[in-house]
């Protein structure tokens, strides 16, 4: 087993920004990803673009190359291709890497784990050809693939971002096909004020739907009963929009409505989890340090509430600083010299959430599946199902896991678990925090038994019938 | 709210003597606890067992004995009656041993049961050749295995789904997020839950699991249940690949294979441990080498409720009359005789079944 | 580059040979698989073992587990995996018609 002062899970902004920070001051730095290269879902495979994609993909996406130049500190072990599978006693990380299974110990964890798409279960979501369009954009800048016949469908502005780079391929989308009104928009107003603390982002926003205007991408805004169609895969989108319904040809869908945090590791050691209204998904409980109530974890970037990559890279900062201090490595003084600066600025960066959470609200179609509806993809359980559950007094979703197997897949409840809440809570007349969340285990991803075997260290009481 | 009974428990255990109670036309209601509760009807094995029960208490290995026998009309009643299938498979079962030493001292135990029992007690012994042939996955380093025929398993979470059902369905109320924490018996009893719903009835029982320790003292109770932790695997979907359950794993109706158990004292900690599935799978590797490619999908920790000798308790309340504690930690066997048979005794006819061999007196007299 | 797929790839890069189900195919080494596999005309990856439902990549980030296939006889997530010359893959065999169908 090695050991480092922190063990950091997830090599996106946030993990790059905070193993930066901790192996600058002196901590010695395990920093745990998943894929083969460093930059998270955000900078995917940022080091190795070549040059017509990185102009596709943006100058936002090419700065991700500063945080992974961050990353060459002798003081920081990067375990590339680590896939996490248990953390437990304070701390000792169990992760598999290259079908081998080993650890790390650690005196202080920084979870790092970003964000997940939010479930969006509309009919047909599960065809072949249908994906996040966090996938897409996965396609593209690790692979340098592109979906050629694509609708897009949901709110946010991940959307137009996706939409815009497809365009600047030269493989614009077939349609938007967008879930938020007007309304939502002139709700958002209120916002406004905040927002423009963060104008930069909202100038952006609308530079890449100039963009996509200007290629002619239709776009049909408040579409309600959306449906994918096909047999065994996407072959249309239908949706009505202005009193009329409207069918798409297409061989790829794109579904994206707001991203959440990934809570998955985080749960597994029982951090609490409380309902955030604003971003309509469960956050964990954190200080401005990132400090959770379980002592010596961390929490930094999406993963504690979404803020995107820059924000995150400053909470990376922060967690690091705040840790550091607990080491011993620098003092209360410096941690606060150096703190003081990346809290104001996360602040403003965070100043624009409130409006784009309020005019690009989640796809209500989606977050109240018809019955027929799968919302358990690896299971198969259906909307109805769930419901039928409410009906024989089930409170949450960890009876209705026990009754209908949601949750119970190798996912682990990643695509389900907020849908099955919301759909109990609705059922029940109760809250999502009166309602609860899946019960998150190790292994929070699969495990081959050989490689869990290979650990083994056998004593006789074990072998014992 | 008024019932004949009121059942403090909506496990297994509570649900299936809730379903019996309902069937001879008693009003019931359920009192269950929260989402988050210790529940050992959602954390266990699934085995509908005979082999090593009560090797020491024939009357044990009876009592088990009726309800397996009992089981596939219970399971096909509880489908007619809710739509809900409860897979059942009951073709046998193997105690399955890594050295010869080991095995025959279980035959010799069993064959020692066998002679007091005077009913069937169905079994062979299979070497590692015969073994094999019913088992062409068993690993080489298993030496023999006892194929008991009255054993099976079941599926516990379809199981608890339709006792729901089946209780719904009959009439009884279900309560849940429910904790009871005064029962006072003026008249008939009454209890108070921590939410301010009160609940009255003519008879209780006390069907809590490891809650029954809180609750059982203040109803006449000793009680003496003690968690043990069992933590448990379970595999990605496979192809057929185990023919027969055993306490080492078994491969369950969707396609999984089941892998369990550790018997760990730890109190009320029902976390899972690296070391605690590294163990399991080692184990079950040894038995099955197959499984060393397959995925481990979930594993979890469940608290079973074991009394000071394993055995079950049924007993009524001496200060209490008409309030009834029954726990046990075999609440999947036992289901068929708790809805087919217990539901006599509570009611005291003349079919009730004696069963003051596992009455609490039992932890005074030593 | 056909316009026939549903997905393109931007580059050529040196390709490797993989079998998929028996059949041949060329994969750009190094590449991620699942993205791979896509570009190759593969929509469905696997079959669920309890309806049979075909299903594809959803997340392409190691969460969803839709892009299920088999190597050497392990369960893996094609998008977590980069194409290696002489992969032999396969769609994964649960389900297939040994579990009670209910």
């Amino acid at each position: 087993m090695t050991q480092s002062d922190i063990a950091i899970i997830g090599a996106g902004p946030a993990g790059m920004a905070a193993a930066a920070t901790a192996a600058r001051h002196g901590a010695t730095v395990t920093l745990l990803d998943e894929q083969p290269r460093p930059g998270g879902q955000i900078y995917r495979d940022v080091d190795r673009v070549n040059q017509p994609r990185a102009d596709i993909l943006g100058k936002d996406y090419q700065c991700g190359a500063t945080l992974t130049r961050g990353l060459r500190d002798a003081g920081i072990t990067h375990v590339k291709g680590a896939v996490v599978w248990a953390i437990e006693d304070s701390f000792t990380v169990s992760y598999t890497q290259n079908g081998q299974a080993a650890q790390v110990s650690a005196d202080r964890v920084i979870l790092a784990t970003g964000a997940l798409e939010r479930p969006m279960p509309l009919p047909g979501w599960t065809l072949p050809g249908v994906m996040t369009a966090g996938a897409g954009q996965i396609l593209l800048k690790q692979s340098g693939v592109l979906a050629s016949n694509a609708v897009l469908v949901g709110s946010g502005p991940l959307l137009y971002l996706i939409a815009a780079q497809m365009v600047r391929a030269g493989t614009p989308p077939r349609a938007l096909v967008e879930t938020q009104s007007r309304y939502d928009l002139l709700r958002a107003g209120k916002h406004f004020g905040g927002a423009l603390r963060g104008a930069g982002y909202l100038v952006k926003g609308l530079k890449l739907l100039a963009q996509i205007i200007r290629a002619r991408v239709p776009r049909y805004t408040a579409a309600t009963d959306i449906t994918i169609e096909g047999d065994t895969r996407a072959e249309a989108v239908t949706f009505r929009n202005r009193g009329r319904t409207h069918r798409i040809a297409c061989d790829t869908v794109l579904l994206h409505h707001g991203v959440v945090p990934n809570t998955q590791a985080a749960r597994s050691i029982e951090v609490p989890h409380l309902w955030d209204n604003a971003q309509h998904c469960f956050s964990p409980v954190t200080d401005q340090w990132g400090a959770t109530p379980v002592e010596g974890v961390f929490i930094a970037g999406d993963s504690a509430g979404i803020g995107g990559a820059t924000v995150a890279e400053r909470a990376g900062r922060i967690s690091a600083l705040k840790a550091l201090e607990e080491l011993g490595q620098i003092s209360p003084q410096a941690r606060d010299d150096l703190a003081t600066s990346l809290l104001r600025q996360k602040a403003k960066e965070n100043a624009v959430r409130p409006f784009l959470d309020t005019a690009y609200p989640p796809c209500a179609q989606a977050l109240s599946p018809a019955d027929s509806t799968l919302v358990c993809r690896c299971e198969e359980v259906r909307a109805g199902d769930i419901r039928q559950y409410a009906k024989l007094g089930c409170l949450g979703p960890n009876q209705a896991k026990a009754f209908g197997r949601a949750g119970m897949g190798p996912c682990q409840g990643r695509y389900c678990g907020l849908s099955v809440t919301a759909i109990l809570a609705q059922e029940n007349s109760l809250g999502p925090d009166d309602t609860g969340y899946l019960r998150i285990r190790p292994p929070i991803k699969p495990v081959t038994l050989g490689e869990l075997a290979a650990m083994h260290q056998s004593t006789p009481a074990d072998a014992a019938e | 709210m008024q019932a004949d009974y009121a059942i403090i428990g909506g496990g297994v255990v509570g649900l299936s003597i809730a379903w019996g109670l309902l069937k001879k036309g008693r009003k019931v209601i359920v009192l269950d606890g929260e989402d988050g509760s210790f529940r050992a009807s959602r954390g266990n094995f699934g085995l509908v067992w005979v082999q090593s029960k009560g090797l020491n208490q024939p009357a044990y290995a009876r009592w088990s004995q009726r309800s397996a026998a009992l089981w596939s009309d219970f399971a096909a009643e509880l489908a007619d009656t809710t739509g809900q299938a409860v897979p059942l498979e009951q073709k046998g079962g193997y105690d399955l041993h890594f050295s010869d030493e080991s095995l025959y001292q279980t035959v010799e135990k069993y064959k020692n049961l066998q002679a007091q029992l005077g009913t069937e007690y169905p079994f062979d012994v299979l070497g590692h050749n015969a073994l094999r042939k019913e088992e062409p996955n068993i690993g080489p380093k298993v030496s023999g295995a006892i194929l008991h025929h009255q054993d099976g398993h079941a599926n516990p979470l379809r199981l608890l789904m339709a006792l729901s059902a089946a209780v719904h369905q009959q009439g009884g109320k279900v309560l849940t997020g429910k904790t009871v924490t005064e029962v006072t018996k003026p008249d008939g009893f009454v209890m108070r839950c921590a939410d301010g719903t009160t609940v009255e009835a003519g008879k209780l029982v006390l069907a809590a699991g490891l809650g029954a320790a809180v609750l059982g003292p203040k109803l006449g109770f000793k009680a003496p249940v003690r968690p043990q932790r069992g933590q448990v695997l379970i595999t990605e979907k496979l192809p057929k690949l185990i023919n027969r359950p055993s306490l080492i794993a078994r491969q369950v109706d969707e396609g999984g294979i089941q892998i369990g158990a550790t018997n760990e004292e730890v109190g009320h900690d029902d976390s899972v441990t690296q070391s605690g599935i590294s163990s399991l799978a080692a184990k079950a590797i040894a038995a099955y080498p197959a499984l060393a490619k397959a995925q481990l999908v979930r594993s979890w920790g469940a608290l079973r409720v074991l009394t000071p000798d394993g055995l079950p308790i049924y007993q009524e309340s001496q200060t209490m009359p008409g309030a009834y504690l029954v726990t046990c930690h075999s609440g999947i066997t036992l289901a068929a005789v708790h809805a087919q048979v217990l539901p006599d005794w509570l009611d005291q006819t003349a079919a009730a079944p004696d069963l003051e061999v596992f009455s609490e007196q039992r932890f005074t007299i030593s | 580059m056909s316009n026939d797929l549903p997905f393109l790839e931007m580059e050529k890069k040196p390709t490797v040979q993989v079998t998929f189900d028996g059949q041949r195919l060329d994969l750009p080494e190094g590449e991620n698989l699942a993205a791979a596999l896509l570009a190759a005309g593969i929509q469905t990856f696997r079959h669920t073992a309890k309806t049979g439902a075909p299903r594809g990549p959803f997340c392409m980030m190691g969460a969803c587990f839709d892009c299920l296939i088999e190597i050497d006889g392990t369960v893996r997530q094609a998008c977590m995996l980069e194409v290696q010359p002489g992969l032999q893959i396969a769609r994964p065999s649960a389900g297939g018609g040994d579990h009670d169908p209910e």
